[in-house]
């Protein structure tokens, strides 16, 4: 097993960070020009650390598969940011933006990575005002803020529901202003198939080229990962079509170790499934929660005359209905965290008691808020979410509760990282959801882009450093080093065996079954015969992926079959992983619920005495198992209990 | 729903391009539109034929990717959308659908439903920003901005960047566009220092990449999936004059600023 060194800086909680600035090495001006970084992604994340790098003086070049980095799924994000500012007065501070999110994550996420967050996340609206985005503001002409599930506290920045286009639009300008002065070179249209490591070192990608299919090299010295969540390993997800894992899976294959990957997060708030037929799942800000309440009828007997059409919802007495979340939940209520909130709806829908032609949905219902506030205010706040709504339901959410159920959304694993952000593979970085850091079992609300932003702008500039400090004397590589040349060749090996298998069945085909195992064995309820289940049949659905998918088109044109087939590919492994890390964590903690480990009342068992580490999965080799290392997480600061939202 | 679909097919950026049809059978009505053409797909891949290619990703009406003409209307019919928020039940059973790209010169299709829209984020670079490095930052409340400016500011930065107004516009105009991030930067004081800079600089780049110009036709406006106002091209030619007169220290080439 091989030893992980997190490097988490000694001292006290709160002074690591500044610790760790003051002493770490930099590169000065003239040698950060010669020096190369490959960014891969341009989210949030991506993004900010391209622009945040190229600016300090550093050449970068910056990779997506989208025609422009302006599409990167970020983008989608709706509700907020989170920040420690107390701009309200209602009693935040970085150590509470910290605990809450520690507690959040269900303690299996590192407190110094956690309040190093939690520090700059301040600095993140800072910056963000300073580029122009147009956050929500009070009369007075200062910043407004509005609540999210699992705090107390007002301390969620925002515009309109649109943050994430918002706050990504900044990073792109950002970036764009680097592309135009000569310090970025972009590369839209890219896809990168590999990642070169020569001497153990992350040194270059491969890439295919997705307009005239050119597979090429390309060398730096550092290579950084900023290619965003594996939530559509489940086929039906929040995530954008495009949004893949092949990224951080190649590094994992190079030596990359991965961790926590069973750790996923089902929203609560989404639209729900209404046909086979469907491509993805749209969510519903969990903003929506501060005003809507949620429930189910308290009857079956009403539950199933609503299912059939029989009742309307709004006829339905204020007695008859069951508040459940606000019944079993009376400190948070609608704004527990979003694992509470998506086992509590789907433990009704279970029991009989969902709602919609399938019965699989819960209602969110604003009359409440409408009646106090009146339509203009509700309108104003959701007034696009409620548009959004209204055009694939066809029902208008102003008269009729919203239908919700939960959906894929969020992987609070990825590839394991230390204090520096750098993987097991030296040189080789991973920010933003790519990672597997600050989040634990459990991400909050608005905290996705608060840590994309984080890595990007304020901790990656500095930790990336430490490591090119000792390469300025290591001259710039060409792409023809026999492991470019190598590591193409097995890139391209790989794409012409996916094009000559000429089978029958197309890749959505076996991207739906995956889907469909995923979220029956390794989703919202998970236990130890469902996962077994689920590693035999993804492995056997993997087999007969290579030896019956179709992809029609050539090579050397655009060909989006063939781009899925790669990512599908990819995902077939990745599935497995994840039901294998699933089966061996013998708790329910966070996103992962083992229906094993429940308390009486139906709560998340933790098993903090022999569970509390991170698993960070080695590769071995091809169909070979992955070793399982494990990080301890020491709780130094902060007294570990049992999560309580009553 | 049954329904016959003509689809503009086009192999890559050279060749020549024409429609070809197709029939799709028992759609649901609650289907969306990209899912209509998922369908259609599958079905193509099974007979081992190309797949219609287009441009698609967040399938929630904000990424700004996908984008086709549908019936002659960037989008498809209905107001305030984009075509992966349309849905079936908009259609009648039985109806022709016609397919197309963006149409315009500054937008080159790449295949079938593909265009390349890259002339977009030419401009953006060319001065679409406020010259802001990371960090430093005095904090986000030292400058109170009136909630009125900071709301029109964001109408204007709605833009989702798909080009929509482009395919509108008979001039192929890209006004819209560039106003849209004029305007969101020109009513913020921290986008007022280099309010000049920066009209001057978007605006010719724009005519750089063979942009026509604007002639008041509205279209832009009706088929914004986001609503950006055509008010914001009046703020434009304005902050545009104003530059011209007011502010002589425009530099030419200066490599971003």
């Amino acid at each position: 097993m091989a030893e992980l060194n997190s490097k988490i800086p000694k001292g006290q909680l709160a002074e690591k960070w500044n610790n760790y600035k003051a002493h770490t090495n930099l590169v000065n001006p003239a040698n950060k020009r010669r020096l190369e970084v490959i960014v891969v992604g341009t989210g949030l994340a991506g993004a900010s650390a391209a622009a945040s790098l190229a600016e300090l003086g550093f050449k970068v070049k910056n990779y997506c598969y989208q025609d422009s980095p302006r599409r990167a799924h970020s983008i989608a994000a709706q509700g907020g940011i989170n920040a420690a500012k107390n701009y309200q007065n209602d009693g935040d501070s970085v150590y509470r933006l910290f605990y809450d999110t520690i507690k959040g994550g269900d303690y299996r996420s590192r407190e110094a990575n956690v309040y190093r967050l939690a520090e700059v996340s301040n600095s993140i609206i800072d910056q963000c005002v300073a580029q122009g985005v147009p956050f929500a503001r009070e009369y007075g002409g200062l910043l407004d803020n509005r609540s999210f599930g699992g705090a107390q506290v007002s301390r969620t920045f925002y515009a309109r529901g649109q943050t994430g286009q918002q706050l990504l639009l900044g990073a792109y300008s950002a970036l764009s202003r680097q592309v135009k002065k000569g310090n970025v070179e972009l590369f839209t249209r890219h896809e990168m198939l590999d990642v070169v490591l020569v001497e153990g070192r992350a040194r270059g990608i491969i890439v295919r080229d997705m307009i005239s299919g050119a597979i090429e090299r390309h060398a730096a010295h550092a290579v950084v990962l900023a290619t965003g969540g594996y939530g559509n390993v489940f086929f039906l997800s929040t995530n954008a079509m495009g949004s893949n894992a092949t990224a951080v899976w190649k590094a994992y294959k190079r030596g990359a170790f991965f961790g926590n990957p069973s750790f996923t997060q089902i929203h609560p708030t989404c639209i729900p499934v209404h046909g086979d037929f469907q491509s993805k799942l749209t969510l519903m800000s969990e903003s929506l929660r501060n005003d809507g309440r949620i429930w189910v009828p308290k009857n079956k007997e009403d539950a199933e005359k609503i299912r059939h059409g029989k009742l309307q919802p709004t006829q339905l007495a204020e007695e008859d209905r069951d508040y459940y979340l606000e019944r079993r939940y009376p400190a948070f209520g609608n704004l527990v965290p979003r694992d509470v909130a998506s086992r509590a709806a789907k433990e009704r829908c279970d029991a009989g008691y969902g709602v919609g032609e399938t019965g699989l949905a819960v209602y969110l219902d604003f009359s409440d808020s409408i009646n106090r506030l009146g339509k203009n205010v509700i309108e104003a706040r959701y007034g696009n979410l409620f548009q959004m709504y209204e055009k694939i339901v066809d029902e208008n959410p102003y008269k009729t509760p919203m239908m919700i159920y939960p959906a894929v959304h969020y992987t609070m694993g990825g590839l394991w990282v230390d204090y520096e952000l750098m993987t097991t593979v030296p040189g080789l970085f991973a920010i933003g959801e790519a990672n597997f850091s600050d989040h634990g079992a459990n991400r909050l609300g608005a905290s996705a882009l608060m840590q994309g932003l984080a890595d990007g702008y304020f901790v990656l500039p500095y930790t990336i450093q430490n490591y090119l400090s000792d390469q300025i004397r290591v001259p710039n590589f060409s792409p023809d080093l026999p492991e470019f040349l190598r590591t193409e060749t097995e890139a391209k090996a790989r794409l012409q065996k996916l094009m000559d298998v000429k089978g029958n069945q197309t890749v959505d085909s076996f991207h739906k079954r995956l889907g469909h195992f995923m979220w029956e064995y390794v989703g919202m309820g998970r236990n130890a015969e469902g996962l077994k289940k689920a590693i035999t049949e993804i492995a056997k659905l993997r087999e007969e992926f290579w030896k019956d998918v179709k992809i029609p088109g050539e090579l050397n044109e655009i060909n989006p079959e063939l781009e899925k087939a790669g990512r599908v590919a990819d995902f077939l492994e990745l599935g497995e992983l994840m039901a294998r890390d699933a089966l061996d964590r013998k708790e329910s903690c966070g996103g992962h619920f083992r229906e094993e480990y429940q308390t009486p009342e139906g709560e998340a068992l933790r098993d903090d005495q022999n569970l509390m580490f991170v698993s960070a999965w080695e590769f071995t080799g091809e169909n070979k198992e992955p070793i399982m290392n494990k990080e301890p997480l020491d709780y130094e600061f902060v007294e570990v209990k049992q999560r309580n939202y009553k | 729903m049954n329904l016959t679909l003509k689809i503009w097919r086009q192999k890559n950026a050279t060749s020549k391009g024409k429609f070809v049809t197709y029939k799709v059978n028992d759609i649901s009505p609650n289907s969306s539109f990209l899912e209509m053409m998922d369908i259609l797909n599958e079905s193509i891949v099974l007979k081992g034929e190309d797949p219609v290619a287009f441009d698609h990703d967040c399938r929630e009406g904000i990424c700004g990717a996908c984008s086709m003409y549908i019936n002659g209307r960037p989008h498809g019919p209905d107001k305030a959308i984009t075509t992966c928020q349309l849905h079936m039940r908009r259609f009648k059973d039985g109806e022709t659908i016609v397919i197309e790209p963006w149409r315009a010169r500054p937008f080159p299709v790449l295949k079938d439903l593909i265009v390349d829209r890259t002339s977009f984020d030419k401009i953006i670079q060319a001065g679409g920003y406020i010259s802001v490095n990371t960090g430093g930052i005095p904090d986000a409340n030292a400058i109170p901005i009136p909630k009125v400016d900071s709301d029109l500011s964001m109408d204007a930065a709605s833009c989702i960047g798909c080009g929509a107004c482009v395919a509108a516009c008979k001039n192929a105009s890209a006004m819209l566009f560039v106003s849209a991030k004029v305007s969101q930067f020109a009513l913020l004081p921290q986008g007022k220092i280099e309010a000049a800079e920066r009209v001057h600089n978007m605006v010719a780049e724009m005519d750089r990449l063979g942009f026509g110009n604007c002639t008041n036709t509205g279209a832009c406006e009706a088929e914004c999936p986001k609503e950006i106002s055509i008010s914001n091209i009046a703020r434009l030619n304005r902050e545009f004059l104003c530059s011209k007169i007011g502010a002589p220290k425009v530099k030419e080439e200066t490599g971003g600023f």
